[in-house]
């Protein structure tokens, strides 16, 4: 099913007017004998929000990083800005913003002096202080960077990811090590920017930050796209059908999947004679749930990938049912 | 964190590479100047090894007296051409192996190359650098030479000439060489292990921390391999009465072949920078 929705993923991008901002067709990167990355595509419209998900290692930086220019494909295309990034040049770079996914820099240098400083790179800057105020960095302007938190030096690192005013901003993980409040408050700057019109490329652990920011999501798991698609929809229809929960007469934990639960309640209510149903739940699948139950269910379809996958041959959702059970 | 950020995008020039150079020079000159560790091992060693020269011979007396009395020089005369040379090569091999070395391991190379600043103006930023920072070493190494410890520089005239272009020369291949280096350590940490000894060694051998016309002849030939040698000589030449050139290894100043020296080894350290140099080490 998944590679349906990839081949149909791809085809809605390419028909679209506006050419696509990144197109990724059948991307493939092997180290030695490993093989990273197996055959994704995806494509990327102007002024979207694309979350790329999925576990550690599964392929995600690997993905960015050769969209970024920093690493050489194995095979497959992959356009970016209407250029092969492998081509891409001090112009193309220009039009890019990157934040990448680590960096401890010594920092010798204070937040205004290293923005301003990176400002001097890009034809067309944001300016200085607005992008200070931008990511709440304005009482740390004159403090050095390696005097900073780790939170606060991420917002560094998100702020020269945007200082050259971007057309295309990669977000590799931005928000780790960041405080809820200031998590809420980097989500508002990425919400600006998208009113700007920047299309942004998103990696993340927090499917709540991809659901607060992502207009479509693609979920990699063993290197392939397991997938896409907006983020209410990820997993099709069967994953959101909700949960009802109670326990029965005996005291047993019961549970029931079903599209209409209200109906279920009612004839609960009524087998009961009207009596409360004990510890009654409904309970609809976050993009959490649908989230990983699209993993467990790729790690568990090639048995091997994943040592800790036991658990062959079983339909996502009864997965889902398992892991709720047992929650 | 307020949200609103103007997007409109004009078209505009992009800054040219010198422009970029230029500010990259500014740039690197004030991080050089904020990290204590190079301050101390590569700005202010070769003032450190003068001072304890001159206290600890100077009892001695002066050296290449002349049997009639005359013509000998002070320790601290003697060594200063040495320290010179020493913190052209620090300066320049020393700060750039290490100081690129650590940029590649801490990811601040990686940061530049996704943006696009080109690496012509990450070179000259660097380079730019090191030029900047062994001026203002080598004119506070006169000024303590003349005033704090009395030493007689030459007048102006030809001398200045010879130190002129041996200093641009040396300290312009220093870098070279230095760039090149930078690609050989494995991390930043291991950086310290590969470049303070090749620097040290240089040192001993090549007539900086002892007379060069004291060591045995094969360790002469094995330093003339190196530019350290010529830097050293080349700045003898203009500190050192000329009766001290007999002590060198052919009885004479020799500055054709300082200047060809050092030229080689400028392409040889430029071919290497260019052929080494990545924004980030390559991937398999």
């Amino acid at each position: 099913m998944a590679v349906v929705r990839c081949a149909q993923e791809w085809e809605s991008g390419a028909m679209t007017s506006t050419l696509p901002i990144v197109q990724v067709r059948d991307l493939q990167k092997t180290y030695g004998s490993v093989e990273a990355v197996r055959g994704v595509s995806f494509s990327i419209a102007a002024g979207e929000t694309f979350a790329l998900l999925g576990p550690n290692g599964a392929g995600k930086s690997t993905t960015i990083e050769i969209l970024e220019g920093y690493r050489a494909r194995t095979g497959g295309e992959v356009s970016v800005l209407g250029v092969d990034p492998h081509r891409g040049g001090l112009d193309w770079k220009a039009r890019l913003g990157i934040v990448l996914q680590t960096s401890g820099e010594s920092g010798n240098v204070t937040v205004t002096e290293q923005l301003r400083h990176f400002a001097g790179f890009y034809p067309n800057p944001r300016d200085v202080d607005e992008v200070i105020d931008a990511a709440g960095l304005r009482e740390k302007a004159t403090t050095r960077i390696s005097k900073l938190s780790g939170g606060q030096r991420r917002r560094v690192d998100v702020a020269l990811g945007i200082i050259g005013r971007p057309e295309l901003l990669f977000l590799d993980e931005p928000t780790t090590g960041f405080d809820p409040e200031a998590r809420h408050q980097f989500w508002d700057l990425i919400r600006g920017l998208k009113a700007d019109g920047t299309t942004i490329l998103l990696t993340t652990h927090y499917l709540d930050e991809a659901a607060q920011l992502g207009d479509r999501a693609g979920i990699i798991a063993g290197g392939k796209l397991i997938d896409i698609g907006a983020i209410d929809e990820l997993g099709g229809a069967t994953a959101r059908v909700p949960f009802v929960r109670w326990r029965d007469c005996n005291g047993t934990l019961r549970q029931e999947r079903t599209s209409n639960p209200g109906q279920l309640v009612a004839e609960l209510v009524a087998g009961l004679n009207g009596a409360e149903p004990a510890d009654l739940e409904v309970i609809r699948p976050s993009l959490e749930d649908v989230y990983l139950s699209l993993v467990r269910g790729a790690e568990a379809a090639v048995p091997g990938e994943a040592a800790a996958s036991t658990r062959t041959g079983r339909h996502v959702s009864s997965i889902l049912a398992d892991q709720d059970l047992t929650a | 964190m307020s949200a609103t950020i103007p997007g409109i995008r004009p078209a505009a020039k992009s800054p040219s590479t010198l422009a970029l150079g230029l500010s990259r020079i500014g740039y690197e000159t004030r991080m050089y100047f904020r990290s204590p560790d190079t301050v101390f091992f590569t700005f202010l060693f070769p003032f450190l090894m003068l001072g304890i020269f001159t206290a600890a011979f100077s009892a001695g007396g002066n050296l290449g007296t002349n049997p009639d009395g005359t013509g000998g020089v002070s320790v601290g005369a003697y060594y200063l051409p040495g320290m010179l040379a020493a913190g052209m090569l620090l300066s320049g091999v020393q700060n750039l192996a290490m100081d690129i070395a650590g940029e590649k391991s801490d990811g601040t190379l990686k940061r530049l190359g996704g943006t696009p600043l080109s690496p012509i103006g990450y070179f000259i930023g660097k380079i730019g650098q090191v030029f900047v920072t062994a001026v203002l070493q080598a004119v506070l190494l006169l000024l303590v030479a003349r005033f704090a410890l009395g030493i007689d520089l030459p007048a102006f005239g030809e001398r200045w000439v010879v130190f002129a272009w041996v200093f641009l020369l040396g300290v312009i291949t220093s870098a070279f060489v230095g760039i090149a280096l930078s690609a050989v350590p494995r991390s930043g940490k291991s950086a310290t292990a590969v470049v303070i000894p090749i620097v040290l060694v240089l040192q001993f051998i090549s007539g900086v921390y002892l007379q060069f016309g004291m060591l045995p002849t094969w360790m002469q030939n094995f330093a003339s391999v190196f530019p350290l040698k010529w830097m050293a000589q080349g700045m003898r030449s203009v500190f050192l009465p000329d009766s001290f050139a007999v002590a060198e290894q052919n009885g004479v100043w020799d500055l054709p072949w300082v200047a060809a020296a050092l030229g080689i080894w400028l392409v040889v350290g430029l071919l290497l920078s260019l052929m080494t140099f990545r924004w980030i080490r390559r991937d398999a």
